[in-house]
């Protein structure tokens, strides 16, 4: 059963490389395009991974994160922010409220699907 | 008194002395005697008494003449002696004893007379010694002052109190640049000797400062500190402190008695500052997500080379879409911010013609190549590095010489916007841009002369361009520079500096001892602050609608005029002039259109002499003119007022005339122009600093007593 990831970015123009290439890797996708659908379709869609960028409209990617990390029962679940802010503190702060990596952007699509499969036991 | 009765008494106990031993024996033997022997003795004294009366008389006589004599020559002498010596000691120093009477008294004078003589020796050098101490302080003050008033940063000094007891002209402009309000003055209110540097700073950030001092200091570091603070209209000052220590005691520990404040107005540097961010913000934190996004598109085309058309065609959008996107910013960013890009090489504010002139005197100095202008805009302020750009245009010059070798080079100076032209022109063959571009990128050289900078350096350096030009008409060619124009900030100060004999009195030390100043009538007249103001009105009679059209004023404070510290105000009356009153007050139609109204320099001026005695000459008509705006403005002047026109009269009550033309030629006043608001404003400060000596002679010391006496002469009962 192939693993699920959810894609949280309210920018179309990324949003359709990440699905591409997800895909591509045989991965199943949903995508989400605000905080709070991204908190309705981790409930709905239950993914194994969320690439959750930071500079949202409504709920940030650090709220999200936190309220994700609230909850005892998605423990497992792996989180990748993703963020076109590049300051140490940011990367401090994501790390600190749970995000299991942090990717600056821009980034190399190969990279970041290294880590993505590393992080689901794929490698 | 007291002499002259023991001089009677002496006289009695002579005369006692004299008879007294003759008649007690008579007495006595008279009593022994028997009745014949007395009848006797009777007839033969009876018969010789005249004699021996005589005798005695004579006796007499002599011995109270020499009693006098003595008495007049040690008693009275001496007492005289005392009396001029008495004189020696005060008065009159150089007043010395006649030796007279007899020796001994005479040796006693000349003894008295060496004395003084040494003790004049004594206080002769000592006075010297002062006056020699007091003029090396004096010095030391005036250099200390010169110094201050010429610094190009802004710096105050105060007492522990927040007291003003020196400024300097920087300070008064930087203050004055960051008053608001509608007369040019209400700055000038701000600042000023014995004021209080809360009324600009944060009282509780200069507490601060002041024990963050205090604990430095008692840590034994260096005592200095530093806070930015904001001001009323908003700008920020960056503000350092370090203290003025008194003389160290005893204990070694210097008490701090003041503090000295430099000012620094950082408003600018912190927007320019603020602006740099700005731009590397955008032009980094910016582009992240679009190249992100373009990135990751690409990186799918390669990676994904057999995808269906469709798709690519969306990948490609993605790439084309994102890349438009950051130009667009790139360019929105290059225009808003250019200003702050520029290189932050410190530029100076020149005019061009200087630059103008000390190139050709270089030109013409190294190369004997005449230099002839044309078209120059003498008023036109670049923001230039004059040393390289100077250089600049010398080494281009000579670079013509050797290549053309014309007769003559010629400058020019323009402007188009916030642009300068600067042209170096010459006549002759068209040259090719190749060698142009060499002239500009070669590190530039002339005669032994070198520099590590290009041309383009120099231009770099200033943010500005360079090209080559012709003009095929005139046969001509010419190196246009351009540079950066410049605002001038301070164009105000020349002015300034003109008012008023000497350097300016931006300082009094003796305000070290300056406590409240606040308005105590039972003051010294000599201690207080004073405000003294003069009006010219459109006529007489302010109850038929008759308007102040200037206001004059200085401050006096510790006992001297501050010239510096003025307000000068006209004022638009907002009714016609009248005409036979303008040759009098000088003031033109024209003068007053334009200016701000009573309604808004009265709030200036009240705050100008806040918490100050008022003084003006014949004051109850100007004090009318004010009164008769309260209601309208609901300013009111509620501090006493003292009018040197009743002083003059307390002081010389025989005098006929108390007009402040007389008054000054009375006390030996001096001034110049009259009839002008702050000339005639300076010349009452005069005279009352005048009166108020006189009228301490008069026993008139405090304010209470000077407004008391003002009351009771004559003038006072006739109101205006």
């Amino acid at each position: 059963m192939p693993k699920k990831i959810l894609i949280v970015d309210d920018e179309p123009n990324i949003v359709i490389s990440l699905e591409f290439l997800m895909k591509k890797e045989g991965f199943e996708i949903a995508i989400a395009n605000d905080g709070d659908d991204a908190l309705a379709k981790v409930d709905s869609f239950n993914p194994d991974l969320v690439l959750l960028d930071v500079m949202m409209p409504r709920k940030s990617g650090f709220e999200v994160c936190e309220a994700l990390r609230a909850d005892p029962a998605r423990s497992g679940l792996k989180i990748v922010m993703l963020t076109a802010k590049g300051r140490d503190t940011e990367v401090a702060k994501g790390l600190a409220i749970g995000a299991d990596a942090y990717m600056t952007k821009p980034f190399s699509t190969k990279e970041l699907l290294a880590m993505v499969k590393a992080m689901l036991g794929l490698a | 008194m007291k002499a002259k009765h023991r001089f009677s008494l002496a006289v009695v106990i002579l005369g006692l002395l004299m008879t007294g031993p003759f008649v007690v024996t008579s007495l006595l033997v008279w009593l022994d005697m028997k009745e014949a022997e007395r009848s006797l003795l009777t007839g033969l004294l009876m018969s010789r008494l005249p004699v021996g009366t005589m005798m005695t008389l004579f006796g007499f006589v002599i011995g109270v003449a020499v009693l006098h004599k003595l008495f007049k020559q040690y008693v009275e002498g001496l007492l005289r002696m005392a009396e001029t010596l008495r004189l020696m000691l005060g008065a009159n120093r150089n007043f010395r004893v006649a030796p007279e009477g007899p020796p001994e008294v005479q040796q006693l004078a000349q003894a008295a007379n060496d004395l003084a003589q040494q003790r004049d020796v004594l206080m002769d050098d000592v006075d010297a010694q002062i006056a020699t101490a007091k003029a090396s302080v004096e010095e030391e003050k005036n250099r200390l002052a010169a110094l201050m008033s010429e610094l190009a940063q802004a710096v105050v000094v105060c007492n522990l109190d927040g007291r003003i007891l020196l400024y300097n002209n920087r300070a008064r402009l930087q203050f004055k640049a960051l008053s608001q309000g509608p007369t040019s003055v209400a700055g000038g209110a701000l600042i000023g000797l014995g004021r209080s540097i809360f009324s600009i700073l944060e009282k509780n950030q200069v507490e601060h400062a002041r024990e963050v001092i205090r604990q430095r200091l008692t840590a034994g570091k260096t005592a200095i500190a530093n806070f930015v603070t904001t001001t009323r209209g908003g700008q920020l000052l960056r503000v350092q402190m370090v203290p003025v220590l008194s003389a160290a005691g005893e204990e070694g520990e210097a008490a701090m008695s003041g503090y000295v404040l430099t000012v620094e107005n950082i408003t600018r540097s912190i927007e320019l500052e603020a602006r740099r961010d700005q731009v590397l913000h955008s032009l980094t934190e910016g582009s992240r997500a679009a190249i992100g996004n373009i990135r990751a598109a690409v990186a799918n085309l390669i990676d994904y080379p057999d995808m269906e058309p469709e798709l690519r065609e969306r990948f490609v959008k993605v790439v084309d879409d994102e890349a438009a996107k950051m130009s667009r910013s790139l360019d929105q960013t290059m225009n808003e911010f250019s200003d702050s890009m520029k290189t932050r090489w410190p530029l100076e504010d020149i005019l061009g013609i200087d630059i103008v002139a000390a190139a050709q005197r270089r030109i013409e100095d190294k190369l004997k190549l005449p230099i002839k202008t044309e078209g120059l805009d003498d008023a036109l302020w670049v923001k230039a590095d004059s040393f390289s750009l100077v250089f600049a245009l010398l080494f281009l010059a000579s670079r013509l010489q050797d290549h053309y070798d014309p007769r003559e080079l010629r400058f020019r100076l323009s402007s188009n916007g916030r642009l300068a032209y600067l042209d170096l022109i010459w006549a002759g063959q068209a040259m090719s841009s190749e060698t142009f571009y060499t002239w500009e990128m070669e590190t530039m050289h002339v005669g032994g002369e070198t520099s590590p900078l290009s041309v383009r350096d120099v231009i770099d350096r200033h943010g500005g361009e360079i090209w080559y030009e012709r003009e095929k008409a005139a046969h001509r060619a010419f190196f246009r520079f351009v540079l950066p124009v410049a605002t001038p900030e301070l164009d105000n100060e020349q002015e300034e500096r003109t008012r008023g004999k000497g350097r300016p009195e931006y300082y009094d030390f003796d305000l070290f001892k300056f406590e409240d100043k606040s308005i105590d009538l039972d003051r010294k007249l000599s201690e207080l602050t004073y405000t003294v103001f003069d009006t010219e009105t459109t006529g007489l009679e302010p109850s038929k609608g008759d308007e102040i059209i200037q206001i004059g004023a200085a401050r006096i404070v510790n006992n001297r005029l501050l010239r510096q510290e003025t307000f000068n105000q006209i004022v638009d009356p907002e009714i016609p002039l009248k005409p036979e009153s303008i040759p009098i007050h000088g003031i033109t139609e024209d003068m007053v259109r334009g200016q701000p109204n009573i309604d808004a320099v009265l709030p200036a001026f009240h705050e100008f002499c806040e918490d100050t005695v008022l003084i003006a000459h014949n004051a109850a008509f100007d004090m009318r003119f004010l009164q008769l705006k309260e209601e309208r403005t609901g300013i009111r002047f509620t501090q006493p007022v003292l009018d040197t026109l009743l002083l003059s009269a307390v002081v010389h009550p025989n005098q006929e005339s108390h007009k402040l033309d007389v008054i000054l030629e009375r006390l030996g006043v001096t001034i110049g122009t009259r009839h002008n608001a702050l000339e005639d404003a300076l010349a009452t400060g005069e005279v009352f600093l005048k009166l108020v000596k006189l009228l301490e002679e008069k026993g008139i010391v405090t304010v209470r007593q000077a407004l008391e006496a003002a009351e009771k002469t004559y003038f006072a009962r006739v109101k205006y």
